[in-house]
């Protein structure tokens, strides 16, 4: 039986910034392959590289040197166009700051990947209407981002996210913003996605979400220095 | 992403800052405003050019006496008498250019009804004179030919002269004294207004030449008592018209080569033609300005615009992570500059017609509105939108995502 294809590729991917004089190593050379199914935790000191590295996957950057696949397309060899549509289909992002629309629907909000898909507009509302009903805000079509919690608010982007039915969801610390109950909530709906079958990659600086990862990469000075496969611990169980 | 939805998201991100799209709009409301209220005034002033000038007679001629010269020191127009009546016989009959000739003597005097009296300018004039001074009759006739070579005691009344000696208007057939002399009223002349110079053309009584001659002037004398009106056959035969008189009354008066003229010739057409080219020139020139005036409006709403995408970056990254490609990022904002633009013209273009309306009422012009000039202004005003616009809508589609994101 053939191993499942890998959703994200990186080959000894290597990111370089330029600030002023001194050049940044963000990554250095990392090797790694998420394969569908999986719900990856990505662990590590600020600084070591991670959200270099969920940048990457997302499309939103490219690799200085070595390249990078998403769903088989070499990011690094794509317009910035080309790579803003592999990223509309493929990946939703979770923020840590939410990024809401402000003054804006959590129902419009959810909408604007799909307009960019150029997805008609009653068919838009339906599945925006459905994505948010998943998450639990099926009565809160209509309030507006700064009327909402903070919980509420992951939770809109989380629909955001799945709206366009995508193989990758990319968390960068989703809950670093939010108390613990909320979450261990969020945590909940994020298990609840993965075992949906969507590829789930979380950054994370708490032991107690990254227990709840099939698998953890650790990093540290722009390298994976571990990557370990675990048991996950169950959805719900306090954080 | 659809036109539409665009436009639904363009206008949406106006209205959220209403009152500072408005203020953005005002500079382009103002120009465009601007332009479609000075090309109306101007195509109104040129209109009321052609009007007055139209109305002062059709391809006019004015021969005046000459200048007197004593000792070194020259007198105006008309001060040395030098035209007779035979060159005035001589104008009639020998040029072909020439249609019709008439002279027009000048005095005032008091014209009485039974109950009041007005003193007017009473004109001496031959019968032809109405028709180069294109000038109709309201009630009753002109002088026929044999009342004009007799001296009959008839005249012709203006509408101002009827207003202010009698009730009514149709007043043919009634007697006015004239230096206390009485005269028949024959008819009244149709209103004509005022003179480029602002006279009342309506304040007159006509009567006959001879009439004026015996009784007015005192007698017939060598010279003419005024000047002669000439009409040309035809428009463009009003240069040529002037040449013939010119050469002939040259001619008449025996003036050598280099002698200068003993008379003076005037071509209305001319005149009408220099003023009509000065309120062109004009026009052009409020245009001009009003242009500047969209311009720099445009300015402003690039300002704006760049503000807007500064203050929207986070929102620009937010777009992008969820697969907005920079061509939506450049649309969107494209768009709104142009529905700032586009908006702000069709408010300057209503703008600009009640000024226009205003301001004809105002001086009494004809309202000239040229929908040409308001589908230029509005053109343009879009035209102001995409140039100013495409600058900020370039600089937020090629932000940087990950920068944009974490821009505070």
């Amino acid at each position: 039986m053939d191993a499942p294809p890998p959703v994200v590729e990186l080959r000894d991917v290597a990111r370089v910034y330029q600030m002023g004089d001194t050049a940044v190593h963000a990554l250095r050379g990392v090797t790694l392959q998420v394969t569908a199914g999986e719900l990856v935790a990505v662990m590590g000191t600020s600084g070591s590289g991670k959200s270099t590295l969920m940048n990457l996957v997302g499309c939103l950057d490219r690799p200085s040197s070595g390249s990078c696949l998403v769903d088989g397309q070499d990011v690094g060899k794509l317009s910035r166009g080309a790579r803003a549509q592999l990223r509309g289909r493929t990946v939703g992002f979770v923020f840590q700051n939410f990024h809401l629309l402000p003054r804006t629907s959590a129902l419009e909000n959810v909408e604007l990947p799909l307009v960019y898909q150029g997805v008609a507009r009653r068919e838009r509302v339906r599945r925006s209407a459905e994505a948010l009903t998943r998450v639990g805000l099926g009565d809160r079509l209509h309030h507006r981002s700064n009327e909402m919690s903070g919980g509420q608010m992951q939770r809109v982007a989380i629909a955001r996210a799945l709206v366009t039915r995508p193989r990758l969801l990319l968390a960068d610390e989703p809950t670093g913003n939010l108390d613990s109950r909320t979450s261990t909530e969020i945590m909940a709906l994020l298990q609840e996605v993965h075992a949906g079958g969507i590829t789930v990659v979380l950054v994370t600086h708490s032991p107690e979400i990254a227990a709840h990862a099939q698998r953890v990469l650790r990093m540290h000075d722009g390298c994976v220095v571990e990557d370990r496969r675990q048991q996950m611990a169950p959805a719900g169980v306090a954080a | 992403m659809i036109l539409l939805e665009t436009l639904r998201l363009a206008l949406r991100a106006l209205l959220r800052n209403g009152t500072r799209s408005f203020l953005t709009m005002l500079g382009v409301i103002i120009g465009v405003a601007a332009v479609i209220a000075m090309v109306a005034i101007g195509e109104g002033a040129r209109q009321r050019v052609a009007e007055t000038f139209a109305s002062m007679g059709s391809n006019l001629l004015v021969v005046m006496h000459g200048t007197s010269q004593v000792s070194g020191s020259r007198g105006g127009s008309g001060t040395q008498p030098t035209l007779t009546w035979e060159d005035l016989a001589a104008i009639r009959t020998e040029l072909p250019s020439v249609k019709l000739a008439s002279v027009q003597a000048r005095a005032g005097a008091t014209v009485a009804s039974d109950t009041q009296n007005w003193t007017t300018s009473v004109f001496g004039v031959d019968p032809g004179y109405f028709e180069i001074r294109a000038w109709s009759m309201r009630y009753g006739r002109v002088f026929t030919p044999s009342e004009a070579d007799s001296g009959a005691k008839v005249v012709v009344l203006g509408q101002t002269v009827v207003d202010k000696l009698f009730e009514g208007s149709d007043v043919v057939g009634s007697t006015v004294r004239i230096r206390n002399m009485p005269f028949e009223v024959v008819g009244v002349l149709a209103r004509k207004g005022q003179s480029p110079t602002g006279q009342d053309y309506d304040d007159t009584a006509m009567i006959p030449i001879n009439t004026y001659n015996s009784r007015m002037a005192g007698g017939l004398r060598r010279y003419i008592p005024g000047v002669i009106f000439v009409s040309a056959t035809s428009e463009e035969a009003t240069a040529r018209a002037e040449r013939d008189i010119r050469n002939l009354l040259r001619d008449r008066h025996r003036l050598g080569p280099g002698v200068e003229d003993d008379f003076h010739l005037r071509n209305m057409a001319e005149v009408a033609q220099a003023q009509q080219e000065g309120t062109e020139t004009m026009t052009a020139l409020l245009a001009a300005v009003a242009l500047v005036a969209l311009l720099v409006g445009g300015i402003g709403i690039m300002n704006i615009m760049l503000v807007s995408v500064t203050e929207r970056t986070r929102e620009i990254g937010i777009r992008m992570a969820v697969g907005a490609r920079p061509g939506h990022i450049l649309w969107q904002f494209l768009v709104e500059a142009l529905t700032l633009s586009s908006l702000g013209g069709a408010l300057g273009v209503g703008l600009g017609i009640y000024v226009a309306n205003r301001l004809s009422a105002q001086f009494g012009w004809p309202l000239m509105l040229r929908g040409d000039v308001m589908a230029v202004a509005l053109g343009f005003s879009g035209l102001v939108g995409v140039v100013f616009g495409m600058y900020p809508a370039r600089k937020a589609s090629r932000m940087d995502p990950i920068e944009a994101l974490r821009w505070e």
